[in-house]
């Protein structure tokens, strides 16, 4: 039985977070000595790139159509190309689309389903993955039992590479299910990469003392490449936009490095947080709770501290 | 309107996390558990404040044990006009919606609301499993929702922004923060939710088709290293070459 990995593709384009789920879905396969098959839904560009990570066949359905995203046609799309190619484990992205998706395909498949997976499965005895539990605070090992099986990936949870070739995408046609949901309008923030999918994040807190301050916070993302992000209070006070606020009411995030600047780390903010690989706090209060979650700590002044740190980062880009 | 709020129950965000039963079972002995956020804050009072504006009704429903009967009165008491519970002491997430789902599949709600993910499980998927289960729309991070006949507005949270969809007919959502604001129920609300009717069911049985193996308390970071703020530009050489982030 193959491995099917369904691949996102915003706006026509296949990211990041798509390429991840295609490169953890061969290694999915590989342990279960079976081949792995993309589906691609909708128009979207150079699909046969997929191969690179691993996949052996892009299935791309409807490849001249413009798609909106309805969970439910979705659904019916890929469990129809599920059954016809004879795949029983479904694997997507852990983003806002793949979460309409993941219970829906659960039910129609008859799949036990586990979302938010960060670990290549344990196929020793039975399918084992696991996931970040109680505000990140623990890690569940769950087994599937069911022979379907519907799992969502973390971003960011593997560093991918390239493995094989591109390959010659397979053009299909399904016949849509009549939506019962329009959309009508899309705003999108462009250039910048979303946070679940940031491997560098700059974030700051009340610390800053008004948004007017913020040109320090965005020099030091620029200087970094990173993406920025803001406390929970931040965006309360629409000192910034809701969709760069972290932690747990907010975007839950897991990137490479999290820079925090004149934030405290209550609890709350942690749990959106605490799943990043490093973790630099800044902050004029050496008793800041946030110290104690951080890697490295730099106790001062914000204003002083991040614009050195801006300084140090061009310079060690231009060395 | 006729509306369906699916409520759970949580452990409060600052509760001390530890196992038992050689770790495949969590030991909520000393929590306090709290009807987890979403669930009240946007998808409870959205749903009022829709019957307040239209007419209708507000249903709760929470599937689990009677020790949940607390975060069900608490509902009522913000403005819930009754309840049911399906009795059911551990379920998964299939469990909780196919019995959500049973017991809909009878009436006619316009919509049934879940907040946009527990925050002990992050699952985010209650609600999405109630739409197939019922073949309803769905739309997922609800943050603003606005009803005219039989058209409902809807924007959404997507990655990095926001799309505006249009739902024709019934609907599931889950709700997420700026869908409504929170509301802590007064002196009336509470006594009047003694007296509202809460239905105990009892429950359809599905075997569970994921098992717990095991909970892992990962190890906390080993200690902070402190680095002078006048050298930044030792932070940058840490982060290259001990931590390779950048």
């Amino acid at each position: 039985m193959s491995v099917l990995v369904y691949i996102e593709s915003p706006k026509g384009h296949i990211k990041k977070t798509g390429n991840e789920v295609a490169y953890y879905g061969a290694k999915v396969a590989e342990s279960l000595g079976t081949n792995c098959i993309a589906v691609v839904i909708g128009k979207a560009d150079n699909v046969g790139n997929l191969g690179k990570y691993g996949v052996s066949k892009v299935l791309h359905v409807n490849a001249d159509q413009e798609i909106e995203f309805d969970s439910q046609v979705f659904t019916s799309v890929i469990t129809q190309v599920a059954s016809e190619n004879g795949a029983n484990t479904v694997i997507l992205a852990n983003t806002a689309n793949g979460k309409s998706l993941t219970g829906r395909l659960a039910i129609k498949m008859n799949a036990g389903n586990v979302s938010g997976v960060n670990s290549l499965p344990d196929t020793s005895n039975g399918f084992v993955v696991s996931k970040s539990v109680y505000s990140g605070k623990a890690v569940a090992n769950y087994n599937i039992t069911t022979s379907n099986k519907v799992i969502s990936l973390m971003g960011n949870t593997l560093q991918i590479q390239e493995v094989g070739q591109a390959v010659s995408p397979e053009n299909i046609t399904v016949a849509l299910p009549a939506t019962k949901l329009k959309v009508i309008e899309r705003k999108t923030s462009e250039g910048i990469v979303p946070l679940p999918e940031a491997e560098l994040v700059v974030s700051a807190g009340r610390g800053m003392k008004g948004p007017e301050n913020w040109g320090i916070i965005e020099e030091l993302a620029s200087a970094l490449g990173a993406t920025t992000a803001c406390s929970r209070p931040v965006a309360d006070a629409h000192w910034r936009p809701h969709h760069e606020h972290v932690g747990q009411t907010g975007v839950a995030i897991r990137p490479n490095l999290y820079i925090a600047a004149g934030i405290s780390g209550a609890i709350q903010h942690l749990a959106g947080v605490n799943n990043s690989k490093v973790i630099v706090v800044i902050n004029k209060d050496p008793e800041a709770p946030f110290f104690k979650a951080a890697d490295y700590g730099v106790v001062g002044d914000l204003f002083d501290v991040v614009p050195k740190l801006t300084a140090a980062i061009k310079k060690y880009k231009q060395a | 309107m006729n509306l369906l709020v699916c409520i759970s129950k949580t452990p409060d965000t600052t509760s001390k996390i530890s196992f038992k039963s050689d770790a495949t079972e969590y030991n909520s002995d000393g929590v306090t558990f709290i009807m987890n956020p979403y669930d009240e804050w946007y998808a409870l009072v959205k749903a009022i404040e829709l019957v307040e504006q239209n007419g209708g009704n507000v249903t709760v429903i929470n599937v689990g044990p009677a020790s949940n009967d607390i975060i069900i009165r608490k509902a009522l008491a913000i403005g819930a006009n009754d309840a049911i519970r399906v009795d059911l002491e551990n379920g998964d997430a299939f469990a909780i919606a196919s019995n959500i789902a049973a017991h809909a599949k009878s009436k006619s709600y316009d919509a049934i609301f879940t907040g946009k993910e527990t925050i002990d499980y992050n699952g985010s998927e209650v609600g999405a499993m109630i739409a197939e289960l019922l073949d309803l729309p769905y739309v997922s991070y609800a943050n603003d929702l606005t009803t005219s006949g039989n058209i409902s507005k809807i924007t959404r949270e997507i990655e990095g922004g926001m799309e505006i969809c249009e739902v024709e007919g019934p609907f599931v959502l889950s709700a997420a923060k700026g869908l409504a604001e929170q509301r802590i129920p007064n002196m009336k609300g509470i006594m009047m939710a003694k007296s509202k009717p809460l239905n105990v069911v009892a429950a359809t049985g599905d075997a569970l088709r994921v098992k717990t193996e095991k909970f892992i308390v990962p190890p906390g970071k080993t200690g902070v290293k402190l680095i002078d703020p006048e050298n930044m530009d030792e932070l940058v050489r840490l982060l290259h070459e001990e931590s390779k982030v950048i």
